[in-house]
């Protein structure tokens, strides 16, 4: 399969490296926000897609990572070493919170609790003006200058954030193809038979629910470099559905599935809308079109359409 | 010698209706016990409480001297209990290997490994071969569940059960929905299983299950008629009537 092939991936991230060189600052900066939203589908993916756990509130952990990187740089004046340790420390912690708590319950439950839990974060967001500055949201940041590269410059700062994300879907690859990783899928496709095969089930959904939120804090950390702003919004379940609708429109449950739904819902959200201003109702179309025609996201209906024309495994 | 299993006095009411009442039940290391009883009779449900999916709302089940109550039914596994299920609950997408490996990763310290992959050339995926060898798959070990016969399904369901090398097996109803010629298939697989796994099983085949069996347990309505040799419930007066109605 093209996808699981190592070259196939070296020749795309050879690409993606040198694509600056042949695009202006407008589509290098479209390209990191891909990426960022990339991470962040990538994360809720592990959730959704691996572990059969839909979650309406992924947001809170990019939302939250951001928040507590701005307000330590902006109220303390920490480095922004020790704020990216300390946002990712706080916003997995409270992953292994939430996780605890939502995964009470399963399916429409659990979606309704993980929904509730960041309700509760973006009303603090919004209410607690002392803390979030409200409505106004936390400004006045700048970007971090890794071992001296200064990433205020936006190619620096797409080769930066295409590194986090090679990084950080290696290592989602990694886990999904783990052991664990096999537990994982397990869990979702029969519970009950993998827990009377020995595998503590909760254990193994909350330990992806922790990792999940770990990475969706990774997402929230470029987030807040590259906007160096954020707002109560990025919070909201307007956020959460976006992560959701990259998840399910890439194909849930494969790698490259919320890579290339971050690309359709980025470039429809910031390129087309330019051009077409009822953007949202052509999203509409286009997640009805994929609804339809592969109902199982973008990349598993390519894959079976390539077998199809191309002849391929049964 | 210690009792491999042994349920007393398990009792357990949905609402009013009373389906386990009160129920016993001894198995010897390496026996081969049969459940067998009419349809709602709480055959299933006792399996459910033995193995720790339904709580029992009292009574206690013990596996080789150690209560199994208050244990979640993972631990239950680590402990040797392994089961298989009256409707076939495998891995569908997954292909019988995978199925397999997952049976062996279940009791398996790897199971929690985060970074490290399965490759399909892992020594598990070599095991779980042979496992599939042993039920008569092998040849089928890298086609998915979804593609192979329902009598196939059923034998993979074993070698879940078997991979796990359980001290206690429970089969429910291993040959439901099998043709004859499967049926004789599995069966001599269920024979062929080592005598230091005790096996309980629930079976409404009656010529398979008596052959199979050394003592039968018979329910009605979530009660013990009868406990004994086949002899013994085959001639008891009780069992003659719930079966044939005199």
């Amino acid at each position: 399969m093209i996808l699981k092939n190592n070259y196939f991936y070296l020749a795309v991230a050879a690409i993606l490296t040198i694509a600056p060189m042949f695009f202006g600052e407008y589509y290098v900066n479209l390209g990191s926000q891909i990426m960022i939203a990339a991470v962040f589908a990538a994360s809720l993916n592990i959730l959704v897609g691996y572990g059969g756990l839909t979650s309406l509130g992924h947001a809170t952990y990019l939302g939250l990572s951001a928040y507590t990187s701005a307000w330590l740089f902006l109220k303390t004046g920490l480095d922004h070493g020790y704020t990216a340790i300390i946002a990712i420390a706080f916003t997995t912690f409270v992953g292994a919170i939430f996780g605890w708590i939502s995964l009470r319950a399963s399916g429409l439950s659990f979606l309704m609790l993980t929904l509730a839990l960041s309700q509760i974060v973006w009303g603090i967001g919004y209410r607690w003006v002392g803390l979030t500055n409200g409505d106004n949201g936390l400004s006045g940041l700048t970007r971090p200058t890794p071992f001296g590269w200064d990433l205020e410059d936006s190619t620096n700062f797409y080769w930066f954030t295409l590194i986090i994300t090679i990084v950080c879907l290696f290592f989602i690859a990694r886990i999904v193809n783990s052991p664990f990783g096999a537990s994982l899928k397990g869990t979702r496709d029969q519970d009950k038979r993998m827990s009377a095969l020995g595998f503590n089930v909760w254990k193994i959904r909350w330990i992806s629910f922790v990792l999940s939120s770990f990475f969706g804090a990774i997402s929230g950390l470029l987030y807040i470099y590259f906007n160096k702003y954020v707002h109560p919004s990025v919070m909201s379940i307007t956020s959460s559905a976006e992560g959701l609708l990259c998840v399910i429109a890439g194909g849930a449950g494969t790698l490259a599935g919320p890579v290339l739904g971050s690309i359709l819902i980025v470039l429809l959200k910031n390129y087309v809308s330019g051009f077409v201003e009822r953007w949202n109702m052509l999203l509409g179309v286009i997640f009805v079109f994929i609804v339809i025609f592969m109902p199982t996201g973008m990349v598993p209906g390519i894959m079976q359409l390539k077998d199809r024309l191309f002849g391929g495994k049964k | 010698m210690t009792i491999a299993l042994e349920v007393k006095d398990l009792k357990k009411s949905f609402g009013g209706v009373a389906v386990t009442q009160s129920v016993n039940l001894q198995v010897m290391p390496g026996e081969r016990r049969l459940i067998i009883g009419p349809n709602g009779a709480g055959k299933t449900t006792l399996f459910a409480q033995i193995t720790g999916d339904l709580l029992p709302d009292s009574g206690n089940v013990f596996l080789y001297g150690q209560n199994m109550i208050g244990k979640p039914v993972h631990d239950r596994a680590h402990q040797g209990m392994s089961r298989t299920y009256q409707i076939i609950t495998l891995f569908g997408k997954d292909t019988l290997a995978h199925n397999v490996v997952l049976s062996l990763l279940g009791i398996h310290k790897r199971k929690n490994q985060l970074f490290k992959s399965l490759p399909a050339n892992d020594p598990l995926y070599d095991q779980a071969l042979e496992l599939l060898d042993s039920v008569g798959l092998k040849s089928q070990a890298h086609r998915r569940v979804t593609e192979i016969s329902y009598g196939e399904q059923r034998r993979v369901e074993i070698a879940l059960a078997l991979a796990q090398q359980p001290k206690v097996l429970l089969l429910d109803e291993p040959l439901a929905g099998l043709s004859r010629d499967e049926r004789v298939l599995v069966a001599d697989l269920i024979k062929s299983i080592s005598k230091e796994t005790a096996i309980v099983m629930i079976e409404h085949d009656m010529d398979v299950a008596l052959a199979f069996a050394e003592k039968i347990l018979v329910l009605q309505y979530g009660k013990v008629i009868v406990d004994g040799d086949r002899d013994t419930v085959v001639n008891d007066p009780k069992v003659q009537e719930v079966y044939l109605g005199h």
